[in-house]
């Protein structure tokens, strides 16, 4: 086996390593590493990405001395690397974006806490994304909702102690559900390794054994996962969450956490469940209306709110649905819809949050749609970031929104008996989107009602970061082929 | 029917306290109850866990010179996994714990519907 695949373990130890260096070195130092963490995450992933390619094959890497099927392994095909390389990407450019307001959010005898958590999150992204056994994701997924709360409760400031209370109940249901999966699995094959689970479900099932105890776990698995990354209707943490949390945390947890989790359930439903399995017990059915119940609800929620940070939180639970639409439409086409959306997302909505609040800082913290009026005039740069992630929410020709678009209608049209209720939705809800973006963009950029506060510009790392989001943005919105033939290869060999 | 249930009776109690710790911690108002059904819950599902992994009539999983044959054995992988487990649920438990003192600190309350109260006032007040 090539030297390469053992870079994924490399991360993943280098990611714990760092976080409890992070906890003894002082604030400054903290960031520098965890820049360059996510840096060399990103480059290794790239180097595994381009291995993978070339080798067009899964490889199951084992770890420690125990064979499979007792041992642990981590699995290495296209669409992994290809996703830790965006995350970390992603992570960076929100951690680089909301570096001064963090500052102001956070005592600066705290900072160096943040980046511990920053750096966990980081790891349990990746073991998310790599993992091959069903229980080190329930450890990692734990992991990462211990550190997102981190992240969220580290900014001292009105509700968010509630915000992580609540944010904390809904995670915990989420993954008790998705224990008792788990267990249940266990129960009925006595394996935890994907392929070894993969198996004796298609062969229980093919034999039509334990049928009802097998839908219960794909229901709980599915459903545990689901209420973690925000399906509706279990979004209503969301906008309080992604609301009062500092813009690096509110970019981090709805940017990446949320996809981690949904990433894992996209590795169980093809690596532990079957396909064949998962779209024979109907449960992709109630994916499908709930995401689509979900695109309906977010925006309408998003249309009645006032304050731009809540407005751009409930979106996220419109985005959430459509990917869940996509999983439910069908394993090929509607995966590869629902993986693009995934990545437009998570390139997105963490640029809005930042835009949000830099905007934000010349009218006192207020977030409201009057007390915003105006600001972009002034803040160009945010105005600017606001304006591109905006318009791919949106789904503009040229930006990836357009494009994921695209693809959920591409899918829609192949899978005839939802084509109708498919199409009809992403109308009413692209209709929605670009009504209340629109709102808030024509606000931001009208006469301001009352005088700005014009000393807060924004820094270098601000725009550095939001330009980083909007040209990434527009870049895989005009040249997105090659994505998309990358995500097909992966999810052919996934 | 009735066989079966006695049968996996160690099971569905377990079923049982999963069901009556998942509707504490999703419905009752007091924090440290939700905390304690949030206990449960996780007790119940490593309950049903070391349930499986229990054979009748054979040794705890550790090679002593006795014997090395592992059909004298119990399966030791629940055991390990309920082990994870726990650290897991204690991890979690303290943080809950923890934000739950900042919470009574703030507002001398633990009951979390008249918290959202409290912070909605608060907050409407400030505005």
């Amino acid at each position: 086996m090539s030297l390469v695949y053992s870079l994924p373990l490399f991360c993943i130890v280098l990611g714990l390593v760092s976080a409890v260096v992070c906890s003894v070195l002082p604030g400054k130092w903290t960031r520098y590493l965890c820049f360059g963490l996510t840096g060399l995450v990103f480059a290794m992933s790239l180097a595994v990405l381009f291995a993978a390619v070339r080798a067009g094959e899964n490889v199951l890497y084992p770890m420690g001395h125990y064979p499979h099927p007792w041992g642990n392994e981590i699995k290495i095909g296209v669409l992994e690397p290809l996703f830790s390389a965006v995350f970390a990407l992603v992570l960076f450019l929100c951690v680089l974006g909301g570096r001064t307001q963090l500052h102001d959010d956070i005592a600066p005898e705290k900072e160096n806490l943040y980046y511990v958590m920053v750096c966990l999150i980081q790891t349990a992204l990746l073991a998310l994304v790599y993992t091959n056994d069903l229980f080190t994701g329930y450890v990692f997924v734990e992991i990462s909702t211990i550190a997102s709360c981190g992240i969220l409760m580290i900014r001292q400031v009105g509700r968010t102690t509630l915000a992580s209370v609540r944010y904390m109940i809904f995670s915990l249901i989420g993954s008790g559900l998705f224990l008792l999966g788990i267990v249940f699995l266990y129960n009925v094959t006595g394996h935890l390794l994907f392929p070894d689970l993969k198996r004796v479900i298609s062969a229980l099932w093919q034999a039509g054994q334990y049928r009802v105890a097998m839908i219960a776990a794909i229901c709980l698995i599915t459903v545990g996962l689901g209420i973690k990354s925000g399906l509706f209707p279990f979004h209503l943490w969301m906008p309080d969450t992604y609301g009062y949390a500092t813009p690096s945390s509110a970019g981090i947890l709805s940017g990446l956490v949320s996809k981690g989790y949904i990433f894992l359930l996209l590795k169980i439903i093809f690596d532990a469940f079957g396909t064949k399995v998962f779209y024979d017990s109907g449960v992709q059915h109630v994916l499908y209306w709930l995401g689509l119940a979900g695109m309906i609800a977010g925006s309408v929620a998003a249309m009645g709110e006032q304050d731009v940070g809540r407005m751009v939180a409930y979106s996220s639970a419109a985005q959430i649905g459509y990917i869940y639409m996509g999983m439910g439409i069908s394993p090929t086409v509607g995966m590869v819809a629902a993986m693009f959306h995934i990545l437009t997302h998570a390139l997105t909505k963490p640029g809005l949050f930042l835009s949000v609040s830099q905007l934000a800082r010349h009218t006192g913290g207020s977030r409201t749609l009057t007390a915003l009026q105006g600001t972009a005039r002034l803040d160009r740069a945010a105005g600017v970031a606001f304006l591109l992630g905006s318009l791919s929410m949106i789904g503009i020709p040229g930006t990836m929104g357009f494009l994921s678009k695209y693809l959920f209608a591409r899918a829609a049209v192949r899978v005839t008996p939802l084509t109708l209720y498919t199409l009809v939705a992403l109308a009413v809800s692209t209709i929605l989107n670009t009504f209340y973006f629109t709102r808030a963009l024509i606000r931001i950029y009208n006469r301001p009602l009352r005088p700005l506060a014009k000393d807060n510009a924004p820094k270098g790392s601000f725009c550095t970061a939001a330009l980083g989001f909007g040209l990434i943005n527009i870049a895989l919105g005009i040249a997105a082929q090659p994505l998309v033939s990358l995500l097909e290869q992966g999810i052919g060999i996934f | 029917m009735l066989q079966t249930l006695w049968d996996n009776r160690i099971q569905c109690v377990a079923m049982l306290l999963f069901a009556v710790g998942f509707a504490t911690l999703l419905l009752h108002p007091n924090l440290m109850k939700k905390i304690i059904g949030l206990n449960i819950m996780d007790t119940a599902a490593y309950l049903f866990l070391t349930s499986i992994g229990y054979i009748e009539g054979r040794l705890a999983p550790i090679v002593t010179n006795a014997s090395t044959d592992p059909a004298r054995y119990a399966n030791p992988l629940p055991a390990g996994l309920v082990l994870t487990g726990i650290v897991v649920s204690v991890s979690v438990t303290a943080l809950m714990l923890a934000l739950t003192v900042r919470l009574y600190e703030r507002y001398h309350t633990l009951d979390l519907d008249k918290i959202y109260l409290m912070a909605r006032q608060e907050e409407e007040g400030g505005v």
